[in-house]
């Protein structure tokens, strides 16, 4: 779109996008500016038609143009997803977990991108392997017991991966003094204690030596053109920091890492993504707008919260309004402890008790003013 | 190890700090007062690479698949 027709209709307030369309189809017919100004007034009546009326009720619109779909989904948890076999939440069991804002997915993955001058086979195979968590139990050959020196010793499937296992002995057993012997690393326990011996050795064997913190898998795909990584465990803030990763692209399906690696409006957009994604996998085909107007909710104090009980939900002021929804009898015990008084402001108390609702046209009172002001 | 910049991620919408007209402006315009606007905290990593304070607004252009563009407004809070 060129800059002149965006100044043009800004204060039409019509989306860029129908903006985009109008100057195709102007251009394409030859409008002059007299019929395409025509056409544009039409086209902001037809659009101002089409938007909701101030009081409508559409959260409770959203709720139920997701819910309907929601309700085909397969209940079944896993699929295995391509010849690889990566297993994979899906269908209802994810979208319940995106909307209950779930601390860590069930199968955290991550889809890697590489830079251009990175991008092939090769690398890409080099780069999967390194960035597999590792610890010395993958790697050693015979770790052994020494009971009259009362030390442990290492040897290393690999012989290059002796050094970092050292490094990494060295700074994990702060109170053992460790040492390279031949090609066997001994670690010497200040104790007589056979059992205090054996916990060091168990220690020992989970530490890590090498690749990225919670990554457990990684395999190397070809999409069109790119060569990805996909990888289960993610680790957002370390993977982006890898020279070969292009941290444009790289992606992970766990979106409070993604709020604290790249922010709340990341999340959102993974929110959005995510939940499109597992309703476009069944062939359940709903309106993007809905899923954000929820995934705008989830981040609207600055932080996301879940749909329910314990989120949005659960913070809603009105106690009538939280007893009718779920755990009826603890918000009225609470409340009565408490002293709570409820203002009637929200559309469930006023159901209950018969009044109005603050919706659609009962959302708007007249004010007399008594006295000019 | 490289040093990022997360505001080139294709995830993260373009973020910029309104200044006091424009956020005059705003406020004039849908008749709001700043609590009423949904927030983000002061230490999200991009309202930190923008050095945002408590009670800037910070205008978020979001590319959307459905309009196109879409604008949206946050407070910064304390976080």
């Amino acid at each position: 779109m060129s800059e002149k027709s965006q100044t043009d209709y800004s204060k039409a307030e019509l989306p860029v996008r129908l903006i985009e369309e109008v100057d195709e189809v102007s251009r394409k017919m030859g409008l002059s500016k007299e019929k395409k100004d025509k056409l544009i007034e039409q086209i902001k009546k037809e659009y101002e038609k089409e938007s909701f009326e101030p009081g409508e009720s559409i959260g409770i619109i959203a709720a139920q143009s997701i819910s309907e779909p929601a309700t085909q989904m397969t209940m079944r948890t896993y699929h295995f997803a391509g010849i690889a076999g990566i297993r994979v939440t899906y269908g209802l069991p994810r979208l319940i977990e995106i909307f209950d804002a779930k601390k860590e997915p069930e199968t955290p993955m991550m889809t890697i991108y590489l830079k251009s001058e990175y991008n092939n086979a090769a690398e890409a195979a080099k780069l999967a392997e390194a960035l597999v968590e590792k610890d010395i139990m993958n790697i050693v050959k015979r770790i052994s017991l020494n009971l009259n020196e009362n030390s442990i010793e290492i040897e290393v499937v690999d012989k290059r991966r002796t050094d970092s296992v050292f490094k990494s002995l060295m700074d994990n057993l702060k109170n053992q003094t460790v040492k390279m012997k031949g090609e066997k690393v001994v670690v010497t326990v200040k104790t007589e204690d056979v059992k205090e011996l054996q916990k060091v050795k168990e220690k020992i064997l989970v530490l890590r030596v090498g690749g990225v913190e919670e990554i457990r898998n990684a395999l190397v795909r070809k999409e069109g053109d790119d060569w990805i990584i996909n990888t289960i465990g993610t680790n957002l803030s370390t993977v982006l920091k890898i020279k070969e990763v292009d941290e444009k692209k790289t992606y992970t399906n766990d979106i409070y890492e993604t709020a604290s690696a790249l922010g709340l409006e990341a999340a959102r957009s993974v929110i959005v993504r995510e939940a499109l994604k597992t309703m476009q996998e069944q062939a359940l085909d709903i309106d993007a707008r809905y899923v954000m107007l929820v995934a705008d909710i989830m981040t609207f104090d600055g932080e996301i919260s879940s749909i329910g009980r314990y989120g949005v939900a659960g913070a809603k002021t009105s106690v009538l309004a939280r007893a009718a929804f779920e755990e009826t009898i603890k918000h009225l015990v609470k409340a009565s402890i408490r002293n709570e008084v409820d203002k009637l402001q929200g559309v469930f108390e006023n159901v209950m008790v018969g009044q109005v609702v603050p919706a659609g046209t009962g959302m708007f009172d007249l004010i007399v003013r008594s006295e000019e002001e | 190890m490289k040093e990022i910049d997360i505001t080139k991620n294709e995830l993260v919408p373009k973020h910029t700090i309104l200044n006091d007209s424009e956020k005059e402006e705003l406020m004039n315009r849908y008749k709001i007062a700043l609590r009423q606007l949904p927030r983000i905290k002061m230490n999200d990593s991009v309202v930190e690479s923008l050095g945002g304070k408590i009670g800037d607004v910070v205008k978020i252009v979001r590319k959307s698949p459905v309009v196109g563009e879409s604008v949206y407004y946050r407070v910064v809070i304390r976080g």
